[in-house]
């Protein structure tokens, strides 16, 4: 079909030598080219990829070395190999006669901050989603209003907000003084320092990590497709839960994630809120490497809270990348 | 006939708005009032003229004045500064360099690896973070006698800064038309000058947004700063822990609300940068 | 190689602004490949207004981009004024390029985007300024220059991407479809602009569309191009009256489609046989033998309608007939099998001297039965 420029001697080279010098100039240019690119490339990432990797990635190598080492008395390891850290997670020694006895309390704290942080994600959920959805909905010059409001805390102090919470929910605080000043009660209710603070610190803080995903997922939402459902005798709540929940599912995901894991390894809102009592694995890992003086049982510690983090992830991966196989809009 | 004519109107008056779903205003403005109002709180009893932190008293600022002639506040301040300021500079430059190189180019072998690495820091719970890095500058002082002081603190900082510095940079990169730098090498200028004259100013208020983030997450660190932290190295963060543990306050308040401030200045800033470029 | 040399009969005079031997261009490798450009030679004059035409994917801006240097010919070589320069970067040649989008600078004014060339080359502030000025004067913008880029108008941000690439006065402008982004009055215009400013510059300009009557009315000589090669090079004239391939004669303007035989030969002078059994003859090209079939590309204004039975080419059927104020055209079924399209201008008004159905003679001049290559 396409014919060749066909004049005589077009397939033949033109001033004979220059031709192979030329075709070597110009693919040997194109490679030094390449290879300085390549170079270039290498050399502008390793800033900070030598930093992440020796402060962020060589630290993590270090615990995982650690959760394998035998405790020194005053803190620290010694470099003996020793599986006592794992075992203690889950056993206890008798100091005299050796035996091994079930010990459920560490246990109990991770099932605890497990709970705690699918309660809290399952909370920020319930109550971030209609949040998202207003601002989503709100007109556009308005809209930034609404997003500069849930962006400052999500950005504030974690401390602070966390001592905010307090200062409003101990004996001398202002809940209670509100409360006795009513004459609802006559004496304070203790809520510090009890699984409710903690329940309502972590949603306190991380309410706006589900709120911001969910309304970059919803404010994407073309509401014609709302429309459609309501031409098509959908009632309200059937065009929420059939057209726009589904709809907003990568939010949803993202949303959750970024509360699960968060809460599940959470160390402030268990170390204000709770008090010396160690309600979390945050707050229990710390301890190890404080006045615990056991510093592979904490690494030993944090590398089980890892493994929970990665099959989070995992889970994330999977099901956000496993629906869009199955043909998502 | 009219009646049943009138009630069909205010019916389809408030269909009009089919966005809308059944109670998710009021939930809206509960949740904000709720996440703004123990701040507020907080805010107000700073200004409590009354030694004891829960009973208003009387408007006051005496406990601002108390906290600026506060020795340790003074040092805890510089020394957040210190570390916010050399950690901005530092995880900016760096993220730069990194997002140039992972943007707008062609697919290469270890992209997804560097662009992981990068990104770790988001990835793990803080409090793993922190002890492994506890661990790791005890193992150096340990083994090797190094010790950088307020720098190990720094060095800490700098890696969980460098991905939310990486984040506006990219995005501004990625939104840039590549066609700018292929004009200026058509205009003879060599690559570092167009980088120079047409890149950069173009990716300034990327640059802006995420140095003031980085800002924001150093200045605001409580829990790696913590567990890294060695005497006489304290933050204002750390100094608002010590504060906890003693027989309070209004001061904790007014200290507080300095670091809200600070903290709400920058957010603002990087928002209005974020606005100006739409 | 059929050079333009041969084709005019004019003999080059001095070295040719651009010169394209033999370039290839392939994206990627394996069976993926994109063969961009396939083996393509180009001369272009000094002085010249030269168009690259073709529809989207043919080469045409992957050739401008390999003449800028934003790409390198995987084979091939590309010389500027004798120079080789496949191998340079683009920041080292002496050329400069009027892109499709303008990629002016946003955070640079007019005169700031005008002068960044010179500024890159290291002039001194006083010359750039100067010129800066005489390019604002050139292109009608002298009241923009310390305007914003948004802040001016599309056409005006054309105006100022050209004087952009004119400032350093190059050896050679290139223009990516420039106009694509205009509308129509503002098309027509600028296309009397450039034709100006290429005059007036005396900077040999290649040009790149898709549009066939821009290139006819613009272009001192045009290479049309398909599939990454270069079909045929001429002057607007030659490419119009003398398509050497199928595609051309498609491509540009109207054309019938007649098939022939070639029924004698000697040399290049032949007879062929048309459908109706009419010999007419014509000059052949090496490649068709006696016996063998040729098309033959002939255009709708230059046959002649006659009555039946006088002496004629072809003959056939009124099929249909349809006014355009200027011209009225005639769809003919032919007796022989296939249908032309007959353009008559209507000189004397509109006259129905036929109509549906009608028998009609078709006249054609030998000249205008144009010989296809197959």
């Amino acid at each position: 079909m396409a014919t060749e420029l066909a004049a005589p001697g077009s397939g033949s080279t033109g001033p004979g030598p220059a031709q192979p010098a030329t075709l070597t100039t110009a693919q040997a240019a194109q490679a030094r080219i390449d290879q300085r690119s390549f170079v270039t490339r290498w050399l502008l990432t390793t800033p900070a990829l030598i930093t992440i990797g020796i402060f962020g990635v060589l630290p993590l190598v270090i615990i995982v070395i650690y959760s394998f080492l035998k405790a020194a008395p005053y803190g620290g390891v010694v470099w003996s190999p020793s599986v006592d850290a794992y075992v203690s997670f889950l056993f206890q020694q008798d100091i005299f006669s050796d035996a091994l006895t079930f010990s459920p309390d560490f246990l109990e704290i991770y099932l605890r901050s497990l709970v705690f942080a699918v309660g809290t994600t399952a909370i920020c959920l319930l109550l971030g989603f209609p949040t998202a959805y207003f601002m989503a909905t709100r007109p556009p010059k308005q809209r930034n209003w609404w997003v500069l409001l849930i962006t400052i805390p999500f950005w504030s102090n974690l401390l602070v907000r966390t001592l905010a919470i307090m200062f409003i929910i101990r004996d001398e605080g202002l809940l209670n003084n509100l409360l006795i000043g009513l004459g609802v009660i006559k004496q304070p209710i203790t809520l510090l320092y009890t699984n409710f603070a903690i329940v309502l610190g972590l949603f306190y803080s991380f309410l706006p990590f589900m709120v911001l995903p969910l309304y970059a997922s919803l404010e994407k939402l073309d509401f014609r497709l709302v429309e459609a459902g309501y031409d098509l005798y959908a009632s309200r709540p059937k065009v929420l839960f059939r057209i726009i929940i589904p709809l907003a599912r990568p939010g949803i995901i993202a949303g959750c994630l970024l509360v699960f894991i968060p809460a599940l390894g959470a160390y402030v809102t268990p170390l204000i809120l709770g008090g010396g009592l160690h309600l979390m694995i945050g707050d229990l890992i710390a301890q190890q490497f404080g006045s615990g003086r056991n510093w592979p049982l904490g690494a030993a510690q944090a590398l089980i809270l890892m493994s929970a983090v990665l099959v989070a992830l995992f889970l994330y991966v999977r099901v956000s990348t496993g629906k869009v196989k199955h043909g998502q809009r | 006939m009219r009646i049943e004519g009138a009630g069909k109107l205010s019916r389809a008056a408030k269909a009009i708005d089919l966005r809308s779903q059944f109670g998710f205003r009021t939930t809206a403005l509960v949740c904000l009032f709720v996440l703004y109002f123990p701040i507020l709180i907080l805010i107000v009893f700073s200004f409590n003229a009354s030694d004891i932190v829960a009973i208003f008293s009387g408007v006051s600022t005496r406990w601002y004045a108390h906290a600026f002639i506060n020795e340790e506040f003074h040092s805890a301040a510089i020394n957040t500064m210190i570390i916010a300021v050399t950690a901005t500079i530092g995880s900016t430059i760096f993220a730069t360099l990194a997002a140039v190189a992972t943007t707008r180019v062609a697919p290469w072998r270890g992209q997804t690896a560097v662009y992981m690495i990068i990104n770790l820091p988001l990835m793990v719970p803080e409090i793993i973070t922190a002890v492994a890095t506890l661990s790791f500058f005890a193992l150096l002082g340990q083994e090797l006698g190094l010790n950088f002081g307020i720098g190990n603190i720094v060095l800490a900082h700098l890696v969980f800064c460098i991905p939310f510095a990486y984040m506006p940079i990219r995005a501004r990169l990625e939104s840039m038309d590549l066609t700018l730098e292929t004009a200026a090498a058509d205009l003879y200028a060599t690559p570092v000058k167009a980088f120079w004259h047409v890149t950069m100013p173009l990716l300034m208020p990327g640059i802006s947004s995420g140095a003031a983030l980085a800002f924001i997450v150093s200045f605001d660190d409580f829990t790696i700063t913590q567990l890294v932290a060695g005497p006489g190295q304290t933050t204002l963060p750390l100094y608002i822990w010590a504060m906890i543990r003693r027989p309070m306050t209004p001061e904790i308040n007014a200290i507080s609300t300095i670091l809200l401030s600070i903290s709400v200045l920058f957010i603002l800033v990087s928002f209005g940068i974020a606005q100006k470029r739409k | 190689m059929k050079d333009d040399a041969v084709e005019d009969g004019v003999e080059l005079t001095g070295l040719p602004a651009v010169e394209a031997k033999n370039v290839t261009k392939t994206f990627g490798a394996g069976p993926d490949a994109v063969h961009a450009l396939d083996d393509v030679s180009v001369t272009i004059r000094q002085n010249e207004f030269f168009t690259l035409l073709g529809p989207s994917g043919c080469g045409k801006t992957t050739l401008l981009r390999l003449i800028a240097g934003f790409e390198m010919p995987t084979a091939g070589s590309i010389l500027l004024e004798g120079q080789e320069v496949a191998h340079l970067p683009p920041f080292k040649r002496p050329v400069n390029t009027v892109f499709q989008s303008y990629a002016l600078f946003p955070h640079l004014s007019v005169a700031d985007n005008i002068g960044f060339g010179l500024k890159m080359l290291g002039r001194k502030r006083a010359e750039v300024e100067a010129q800066v000025t005489a390019m604002l004067k050139l292109v009608k913008m002298e009241p923009m220059r310390n305007r914003k880029v948004h802040q001016i108008s599309g056409g005006q941000q054309q105006r100022v991407a050209l004087a952009r690439a004119l400032a350093p006065h190059p050896k050679v402008l290139l223009l990516d479809e420039p106009l694509s982004a205009l509308d129509l009055k503002l098309r027509k215009e600028m296309q009397i602009e450039l034709k100006r400013l290429q005059h007036e510059t005396g900077i040999t300009f290649v040009f790149v569309t898709h549009d066939q009557e821009e290139a006819l009315t613009m272009s001192d000589r045009i290479a049309v191009m398909s599939g990454g090669k270069i079909l045929q090079i001429g002057t607007a004239n030659e490419i119009y009256e003398h398509p050497t391939e199928r595609f051309v004669a498609d491509f540009i303007g109207e054309t019938n489609f007649i098939e022939a035989e070639v029924t004698q030969r000697i040399g290049n002078q032949g007879q062929i046989r048309l459908p109706s059994g009419i010999a007419v003859p014509r000059e052949l090209d090496h490649d068709a033998p006696v016996g063998g079939r040729i098309t033959l590309a002939i255009r709708p204004e230059r046959i002649d309608l006659v009555k039946p039975g006088a002496e004629c080419h072809l003959s056939g059927k009124v099929e249909n007939i349809v006014y355009f104020g200027t011209d009225t055209h005639f769809h003919i079924d032919l007796d022989s099998g296939g249908d032309v399209t007959v353009r008559v201008q209507n000189r004397r008004g509109h006259q129905e001297l036929l109509k549906t159905g009608d028998a009609v003679g078709l006249r054609i001049a030998p000249e205008a039965m144009q010989v296809l290559k197959d």
